[in-house]
């Protein structure tokens, strides 16, 4: 009895959907297969890694990071570029944590001052993202379409209450918009009509499901992203084919799993490789259920996610 | 494969008696397929409908037992391709890897290692499950001695993996009663390991070089009266493991092809040379779609993260992980500390606690029990509403602990406060932050009272 080797295939296919421009633009999506099935479909793009880069300088984070980035951190320019030459980020992410209204509170014209330096610097796309308060955000990622136009960047993230702000920034200076709704497919789904409504193309949108970190939820946001991901390849719905992206990298890093030492945790094994396939294994979770693009932070885990991908085949 | 009521009511005897329990055959068929019944409870049914109705009925994937006693391991018995269409049932299990070309106190010392690489989360166990024992040596009384000293010093059931019949003989003889997993039979030693494993009545895994001769042999295991098989295909490349482990399950449960109907073994210490790979092919085989995963290198920093994913990946998607009532001390709590209260729902728990842990402030986190919901969620349900948080605070035994009576709630329960007070008497209720990352700015400038 020969072996009827039992195939998929899909009726939908994932969006591409291109960052940055020029000779160093990616893309990302287009596979019609859950990710890592190019067994029986194709990804034509291999999932994107952007790196964090902090506009302010982290305060209590995990040895293991300052070791690595320590030498960076507080120059946000000096940090992307260090993420970029050395530690071959597909991508920047700008995370905006000091235009936090409950913390430093800057202005969005200091913020985007920021991003201008940080644009000058680096060659490869940029993603950014405000501080997670969402009427800050709208004021101060509409600054950034603006000193950004003609980058193609991704900014975010649009939330409900103010996606109008934000699409038609991203529309106004044709940028990308990272529309982030809270671990629910339903919900992604809505913010996705909403948005494209507006007039936003749906090329210009990436679904961010606010994941959470291995132990923290993660199964939550496994399962809704692969059934995201089953809407968009098994009942081919348009408004569920934007590729993902996984802000993960500092949900991993607050966990005390990352970032507790030795000395509190001896039961717990070596704290740095702890923390790195704390992130690891997050990333690879995300991957296996169907994210696009993470945002990560240890220069290591990326290395090792980066393996991951070459061993999958995909290059 | 599941069957339908009706299915099943076809071959009962149709009489109505309502010897079963329920007054009619239709009834009792409908309990049947709702797992709510056993066929036995019919004593009229005739034995050709029995064979029948149990060979349609047994799982499409066969459920495996390793070893016996506390310490055996199952698995196997998976209904579905993806965790949110029902759950995956049986985590894989864990597997350390020693071999006799090892120095054997090394490779009894990494044994005894495997005690300790154990955690408790959400009051479930978290730890290590078997040990592989290779005879890389080839010589089969290095390897029974092995495997004397092994399992002299653990409890955890064995996998024995040899090529030659004669080693595997000679370990059985040692091992044999605990029902241990051998590994492996292929074309070439069949018959064999056929035999073995039906002298000790222990389940056997399988090796082949492609998907269509593992079904050859399954088949021909099972004809000659092997049932309980385990799947190896073989492959040794993270790429290639995975699309077998996917070609797998859709033949076991899409395509209900028995000779695939097994569960799997993967071994990533025979695919990578770099520990931290090693970690990460486990992971991928924890999600898709590893039975046992034999790994050469389980430190803790490894364990530990591949066991919480195996948790979260195996957790029932509609039964929330639920943490135990009670209160639990934070960063050392003294008489002077904070009380603060939250629901039992494992994610709540944890996001609360990792605040409260990572403020560096000192507090008392108590858990209530109702049933597994956030907070939000168990309020409008009516479960976490002032009668059950007073009815628990007061029998914690918390208010031996502190000397104040103050104790913080949730901010988006702030309407419980006053009737709370009510309840509580003569405590104090304070609304505390909505979200839990707002935990650390509010404990580092909140002082009880009488503190
Ligand atoms: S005992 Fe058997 S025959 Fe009698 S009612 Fe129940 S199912 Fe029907």
């Amino acid at each position: 009895m020969a072996f009827q080797t039992p195939t998929e295939q899909y009726s939908g296919k994932i969006r591409e959907v291109t960052i940055g421009t020029g000779d160093s633009k990616v893309v990302t999506g287009g596979q019609n297969t859950l990710n890592f099935y190019n067994f029986e479909g194709t990804m034509p793009h291999r999932p994107l890694i952007a790196m964090e880069v902090y506009d302010t300088e982290p305060v209590e984070w995990a040895a293991a990071l300052k070791d690595t980035l320590g030498d960076v951190w507080g120059d946000p320019v000096a940090w992307a570029k260090k993420c970029q030459d050395e530690f071959g980020a597909d991508m920047i992410c700008l995370q905006l944590a000091s235009t936090d209204p409950n913390g430093a509170d800057k202005s969005a014209d200091e913020a985007a001052e920021t991003v201008k330096a940080v644009l000058g610097a680096i060659s490869i796309p940029l993603i950014v993202y405000g501080s997670g308060n969402a009427d800050k955000d709208s004021e101060v990622l509409k600054k950034v379409a603006e000193v950004a136009q003609g980058q193609n960047t991704v900014i975010g993230t649009a939330v409900e209450d103010n996606y109008k702000s934000v699409a038609a920034a991203a529309m106004g200076f044709n940028q990308i918009v990272a529309g982030e709704t809270p671990i629910d497919v339903n919900m992604a789904k809505q913010l996705n009509i909403l948005m494209t409504n507006l007039g936003l193309p749906a090329e210009q949108i990436l679904i961010d499901p606010a994941v959470g970190a291995l132990g923290y939820g993660l199964e939550y946001a496994y399962s809704v992203i692969e059934r995201d991901r089953l809407a968009a390849l098994q009942q081919n719905d348009a408004m569920m084919q934007m590729p993902i992206i996984a802000n993960m990298g500092r949900e991993v890093w607050k966990t005390k799993e990352a970032k507790i030492s030795q000395e509190e945790a001896p039961e717990w094994g070596d704290p740095t490789r702890r923390g790195i396939l704390w992130e690891t294994i997050t990333a690879v979770s995300l991957l296996t259920a169907g994210t696009d693009i993470l945002i990560m932070r240890h220069p290591e885990s990326v290395k090792l996610v980066k393996k991951t991908l070459t061993e999958f085949g995909l290059n | 494969m599941a069957l339908t009521g009706l299915d099943i009511y076809k071959q009962l005897p149709k009489t109505n008696c309502g010897e079963c329990g329920v007054p009619t055959c239709l009834a009792f068929a409908m309990k049947l397929a709702a797992g709510g019944a056993s066929l036995d409870a019919c004593p009229h049914v005739t034995e050709e409908a029995k064979n029948a109705l149990s060979a349609a009925s047994a799982p499409p994937m066969r459920g495996v037992t390793i070893g016996t006693g506390d310490f055996a391991v199952k698995v196997g018995e998976e209904l579905v391709l993806f965790r949110h269409e029902k759950t995956f049932f049986n985590a894989p299990g864990f597997a350390l890897l020693v071999d006799d070309m090892m120095d054997e106190g090394e490779a009894v010392a990494k044994v005894e290692a495997l005690k300790a690489t154990k955690w408790e989360r959400v009051g479930q166990a978290l730890k290590a499950n078997l040990v592989a024992v290779k005879n890389t040596s080839g010589d089969a009384a290095k390897f029974a001695g092995l495997v004397t000293k092994v399992q002299a010093a653990t409890d955890m059931p064995l996998i024995l993996m040899a090529d030659s019949a004669e080693s595997m003989e000679k370990a059985l003889e040692v091992a044999g009663a605990s029902k241990p997993l051998i590994y492996a039979a292929t074309e070439g030693n069949a018959d064999a390991f056929a035999e073995l494993a039906k002298k000790h009545s222990a389940p056997l895994a399988v090796k082949a070089g492609s998907l269509d001769a593992l079904g050859e042999l399954t088949t021909k295991l099972d004809a000659a009266g092997v049932k309980d098989l385990v799947l190896d295909p073989g492959t040794r490349t993270l790429k290639e493991t995975f699309e077998n482990l996917v070609y797998l399950r859709r033949a076991a449960l899409k395509k209900k092809l028995r000779p695939y109907g097994y569960p799997t073994i993967t071994i990533p210490a025979e695919e990578t040379d770099d520990d931290m790979m090693e970690a990460i092919h486990a992971a991928v085989y924890v999600m898709k779609y590893g039975g046992l995963i034999i790994m050469r290198d389980l430190s803790p920093e490894k364990a530990y993260p591949l066991f919480v994913l195996r948790q979260n990946i195996y957790t029932d998607p509609q039964r929330p992980m639920q943490v135990e009532q009670g209160f639990y001390p934070i960063n050392s709590p003294d008489e002077n500390s904070p009380v603060m209260v939250t629901t039992n729902f494992s994610l709540t728990y944890f996001i609360v606690s990792s605040e409260v842990e990572g403020s560096k402030q000192p507090a008392w986190l108590g858990v209530v029990d109702v049933e597994g919901l956030s907070v939000l969620t168990a309020w409008a349900a009516g479960k976490f509403v002032p009668e059950r948080i007073a009815a628990f605070v007061k029998k914690s035994g918390i208010e031996e602990k502190v000397k104040h009576r103050e104790v913080v709630i949730p901010g988006y329960v702030a309407q419980l406060s006053g009737e709370l007070e009510d309840e509580l008497g003569d405590w104090k209720v304070t609304v505390g932050p909505r979200e839990a990352s707002d935990i650390s700015t509010f404990l580092k400038s909140y002082q009880t009272v009488n503190a």
